[in-house]
């Protein structure tokens, strides 16, 4: 398991970001009125690690996405980024965090470049710099030519990458991914994913990638096995099989979810 | 992918430029918007050209006008309404701007705004400059037609109701931004119109004078002497010939610290109600 249980929060005396976890969790329970969306969740991700957020639809991912973007107030437990208390200190928490929602947040009406300039200035970031990110950005995407489209004609695998690099213009440290790929063909998915790995390899970036799809995880990463809100498992993929007594990850994700999983032979 | 590199954000808070970078930014993309729904332009500018042009002509010889301040003299009806309309005005677009958050909240829209790490109350006191911005805009295009059809006011007037302008905008954008709070889905919002702006609207000085209103209902009177909106019409109504009515001018201001108190705790996710909303929403 890896934890770091007990973090606490010095207002006033930040850690140096090297030292910390990028995301750390302590006791984290959230309700929907007498529902039980998260129960007692504690974990912590440490920096340039590609964590997979695993879990049923309704196993209290995107409760959990919420809480640490700050959308929903931790009422009960502690969530720290990069050592920056959610709820004490929410400014700059957010700036180390790179969002991407499972929900279509770009406004279709606007054009890209409106779109990502406008994050830009969420963010604090003057024209000039904003421009020039921009558009290294939308080279590296290839997408150049189509800066000044209206967001409504991009397909839908477009628009999940320009929020992929709306999400990283302000430069965080975590990036938040919750479902993702969720509607997109194998072939966008594939890309996207490909893109998110060089990310955490070359810029050392902390990624939470949030999932339902088993297929998603790769050997090296670290995965959370979240069921009906409750972490069932948490560790390196071959660590998680091996308690789980399986012999692939569907198979442990069977095991630990109680649910049938779909085989595809894939061993760790 | 490149140009993201972990750990190099710097610790200390935003600076004043920030803080403007972040508010232009606001502005900016309220105005596109805008731009961008030219039928909401129309139907702003229509409804109360409509008002102007058929109903108060029709009304002018049924309902009198005597010597009120601020008029010095007798008005035409035209006349009279005209501050009512740009209260009108100002009223339709807060609760269009709120129409357009909960459309946003239900788009998903509204959360790249609450998740940027400006304090939650500059974001949301931002995006309500931006909706006085922009039916301000609608007020003046208003009153330039009026103005074609000689209706009209001082010329400076037209200058000195700037402030009151603001300052009604700002109270009816919170009071939309408050209400957006408290509106689950979208499809609930027509209830809105029916218990908040007609309501608001007819029950003030805004069609008739309030002395005229306490002889026929003295229980009509006591509404409207309740009606934040009264004093907001009040105010722009006096400004027009370059006058402060202190009273709506209190009142407006009251009203405005009360209503943004109102939407900064509503939309505050440790004590807020939009959160609430959300039982049975997404896990």
């Amino acid at each position: 398991m890896v934890t770091n249980a007990g973090l606490k929060d010095i207002p006033g005396t930040p850690l140096p970001e090297t030292d910390v976890p990028a995301l750390e969790l302590v006791s984290v329970s959230y309700s929907y009125g007498k529902r039980q969306a998260l129960d007692d969740v504690t974990f912590s991700i440490a920096p340039g690690t590609f964590a997979v957020l695993l879990g049923l639809n309704g196993a209290g991912k995107t409760t959990l996405f919420s809480l640490i973007s700050h959308l929903y107030a931790t009422r009960h437990g502690h969530i720290h980024v990069f050592g920056h208390d959610i709820d004490r200190r929410p400014g700059n928490a957010l700036r180390r965090l790179g969002i991407v929602f499972q929900a279509r947040t770009l406004d279709l009406d606007l054009s890209i470049y409106q779109n990502l300039s406008y994050h830009a200035s969420l963010h604090g970031i003057g024209k000039r710099d904003a421009d020039r990110r921009i558009h290294e950005f939308m080279q590296s995407i290839d997408m150049s030519d189509r800066l000044h489209e209206k967001t409504r004609s991009l397909s839908g695998g477009q628009i999940r990458r320009v929020e992929i690099i709306r999400a990283l213009i302000h430069r965080p440290s975590l990036l938040l991914l919750d479902e993702a790929t969720v509607g997109l063909d194998i072939k966008s998915r594939a890309t996207i994913l490909a893109d998110i790995r060089k990310l955490v390899q070359e810029k050392n970036i902390s990624v939470l990638w949030a999932t339902h799809l088993i297929d998603e995880v790769g050997h090296a990463d670290q995965i959370i096995v979240l069921n009906q809100g409750r972490l069932v498992a948490n560790g390196p993929v071959g660590e998680v099989v091996k308690d789980a007594g399986a012999q692939t990850i569907n198979e442990a994700f069977s095991r630990l979810t109680g649910v049938l999983a779909l085989d595809t032979g894939r061993q760790f | 992918m490149s140009q993201a590199t972990a750990g190099n954000v710097p610790h200390s808070r935003f600076a004043t430029v920030q803080y403007l970078t972040c508010l232009k930014g606001i502005l900016v993309r309220e105005g596109l918007r805008y731009l961008n729904q030219r039928e909401r332009f129309v139907s702003s500018l229509v409804r109360p050209l409509l008002w102007l042009f058929i109903f108060a002509a029709g009304f002018r010889q049924v309902l009198g006008v005597s010597i009120i301040p601020p008029y010095q003299t007798y008005v035409l009806y035209e006349v009279y309404i005209t501050p009512g309309l740009c209260g009108m005005i100002l009223l339709f677009s807060g609760m269009q701007s709120s129409l357009s958050m909960v459309y946003d909240r239900e788009m998903g829209n509204m959360r790249t705004l609450l998740v940027s790490p400006f304090p939650r109350w500059f974001l949301l006191v931002s995006k309500l400059l931006a909706g006085v911005a922009v039916s301000i805009i609608q007020v003046y295009a208003f009153l330039f037609v009026a103005w074609l059809w000689d209706v009209k006011a001082p010329v400076q007037g037209y200058f000195l109701i700037l402030p009151a302008l603001f300052l009604s905008g700002m109270m009816l954008g919170a009071l939309g931004m408050l209400l957006s709070s408290l509106v689950k889905q979208l499809e609930n919002f027509a209830g809105i119109m029916n218990f908040v702006i007609f309501p608001m609207y007819f029950a003030s000085s805004a069609l008739y004078p309030l002395w005229r209103v306490q002889e026929s209902s003295p229980l009509l009177y006591k509404i409207c002497l309740l009606n934040p909106f009264s004093y907001a019409v009040e105010l722009i109504r006096f400004a027009f010939y370059g006058q402060i009515e202190w009273l709506s001018l209190a009142v407006v201001c009251s009203f405005i610290v009360l209503f943004i108190a109102g939407a900064i705790i509503a939309y505050d996710p440790s004590r807020g109600i939009v959160v609430k909303k959300q039982e049975g929403g997404n896990t």
